[in-house]
């Protein structure tokens, strides 16, 4: 499905890179409908960060194919986290840059950018309140009001009898399932998930992945998930990619990854006979 | 009070100098470099304010504050250490704080300006807001660096720097404020203030002392929300890029 929607946008390459998903612009070419589907491909060329002088990431080139789940997988320390937070902005390169779809992200609003790209961490962080008034914040920000609160609760498998309840009441696993709908209600076309199941039961994970493997396959939606477990990697991803000491070890399709690992370190993490960074 | 029983008063520092070093506390040197410099300090400023009083001029009393400012704005950065700019931000909060006060004083008739009325009264302005305005911009940073993925999480749901700097903004603000807030509830009961003490001990009637003392709660409660909120303010900013990005703050 993916490669269709590839070409469609190699096509369409001019369209306004704003346009909403699932706004669907139809375009009437005589006797031909054709539909545009964002595909939020992200690209890293030659991407390096450095942080009081220390290189975290160093010269990373890579493609994210659109509409995947790509997961990423490596020691800590060696750079997952920066990876990502390059994407929406939380910082920028000390050299390289990084697109979406062609456009360098360092062109777009960043405000605008950071609605797109939402993100959701290890920790829920939610703040003080009800379930409605979290899931009310993002839309909220941009002048939005009276959003469809039971809409994202569904989505992230939470009934509409959540939305009154004070934050501090919901278990771990609903906290963070929560923390998902906040970041969908602010309608997303790729989703950075910096380990948000690391701090959760084996039961509690199991929904979250089905519920983020559901929004992949429903909604189209990039998802990048950082991980520091193989065997989540295994089942949720359609892509892995492992960073050693801030470089790009290895980028293949899950199940080549694990394998067929094509690189001699690939193969020592996968046995789980590779270091932790220290830091 | 005869330079005699002065010297006698001096002997209470020894009292200190050997509980130090009965409990091997160690602080001696600084308890006697402290009286020195209390000593030269005080005496130095009792001369400028002799002259300046016999001078009667408003520039005289406007670079008296002006020091005063910048000697505090000094002192309350170290608080802020790490932080760019941050005496410039202090001592502007300090010197706004200074500005805004004593004007109304003199507007509502309080006091009058005279080097007599202003310079005690920036004292204890100046003092205040030293002390607020450091707290505040110490907390500010250790909040932001303690909540820096709370922060950076509010950021990635569209908020700008300062939405998702809100909560770290108010916690700021209130530790600059909460000691003076405190203070004020205990006022007359647990401690007689320096300024209305001062003023019973030159012979001044405690009433009269008391109208004093009330002003001086007052103008201080709007003197540290001022400074708070100012220093703040213009502090958050530099740990945030013009991208909404969280700066890393070194040490």
């Amino acid at each position: 499905m993916s490669n269709k929607y590839q070409s469609w946008k190699e096509i369409f390459s001019f369209v306004d890179f704003r346009t909403k998903k699932g706004y669907n612009l139809n375009i009437n070419v005589t006797v031909v409908t054709i539909e545009v589907i964002y595909v939020n491909e992200i690209e890293f060329k030659e991407v390096s960060y450095s942080s009081f002088g220390k290189e975290i990431l160093k010269n990373i080139s890579v493609k994210f194919e659109g509409g995947a789940i790509h997961t990423i997988v490596g020691p800590s320390g060696a750079g997952k986290s920066t990876l990502i937070k390059l994407i929406n902005r939380l910082i920028d390169p000390t050299h390289g840059s990084i697109l979406i779809d062609g456009v360098d992200v360092k062109t777009i609003d960043v405000i605008d950018l950071r609605r797109r790209i939402g993100m959701v961490f290890q920790q829920p962080h939610l703040f003080e309140g009800t379930v409605k008034e979290n899931i009310e914040y993002g839309p909220m920000l941009k002048g939005e009001k009276n959003i469809n609160v039971e809409y994202y609760l569904s989505i992230a498998g939470l009934n509409s009898e959540y939305a009154t309840r004070d934050v501090k009441s919901l278990s771990g696993g609903e906290q963070q399932r929560v923390s998902i709908a906040r970041t969908l209600a602010n309608n997303p076309e790729t989703l950075l998930l910096d380990e948000p199941t690391s701090a959760l039961d084996p039961t509690s994970t199991e929904i979250v992945e089905k519920l983020i493997f559901n929004l992949k396959e429903k909604m189209n939606l990039t998802i990048i998930w950082i991980t520091h477990n193989m065997e989540q990697a295994k089942r949720i991803g359609d892509y892995t990619v492992l960073l050693n000491k801030g470089q790009l070890i290895e980028y293949a399709k899950t199940y080549d990854f694990f394998t067929n690992p094509q690189n001699e370190i690939t193969k020592l993490f996968i046995q789980g006979k590779l270091k932790e960074e220290v830091k | 009070m005869s330079v005699l029983s002065l010297t006698l008063a001096s002997s209470l520092v020894l009292i200190s100098i050997f509980v130090s070093y009965y409990q091997k506390l160690g602080i001696e040197k600084e308890i006697v470099i402290g009286t020195i410099r209390a000593v030269v300090q005080l005496t130095i400023v009792g001369y400028i304010l002799h002259y300046i009083f016999a001078a009667n001029s408003a520039l005289f009393t406007l670079a008296m504050v002006t020091l005063m400012i910048v000697v505090a704005g000094n002192n309350a950065s170290k608080r802020g250490k790490g932080i760019p700019n941050v005496f410039y931000f202090i001592t502007f909060s300090i010197a706004l704080s200074a500005a805004i006060t004593i004007s109304l004083l003199i507007l509502f008739g309080n006091i009058h300006f005279r080097p007599q009325e202003v310079i005690p009264v920036s004292g204890m302005i100046v003092g205040n807001s030293m002390v607020a305005s450091g707290l505040a911009v110490s907390r500010l940073k250790d909040e932001i660096k303690n909540k820096s993925e709370e922060i950076e999480a509010y950021l990635s749901l569209g908020a700008t720097s300062r939405q998702a700097a809100q909560k770290v903004i108010k916690t700021a603000i209130k530790t600059g404020m909460i000691p003076t807030v405190y203070s004020m509830k205990t006022l007359g009961i647990v401690q007689l203030p320096g300024m209305m003490t001062g003023l019973i001990l030159g012979g001044v009637d405690p009433i009269d002392a008391v109208k004093y003392q009330i002003m001086v709660a007052f103008m201080l409660a709007s003197t540290v929300a001022i400074s708070c909120f100012s220093v703040t303010f213009l502090t958050y900013r530099e740990f945030f890029t013009s991208n909404h990005q969280l700066k890393e703050v070194g040490n």
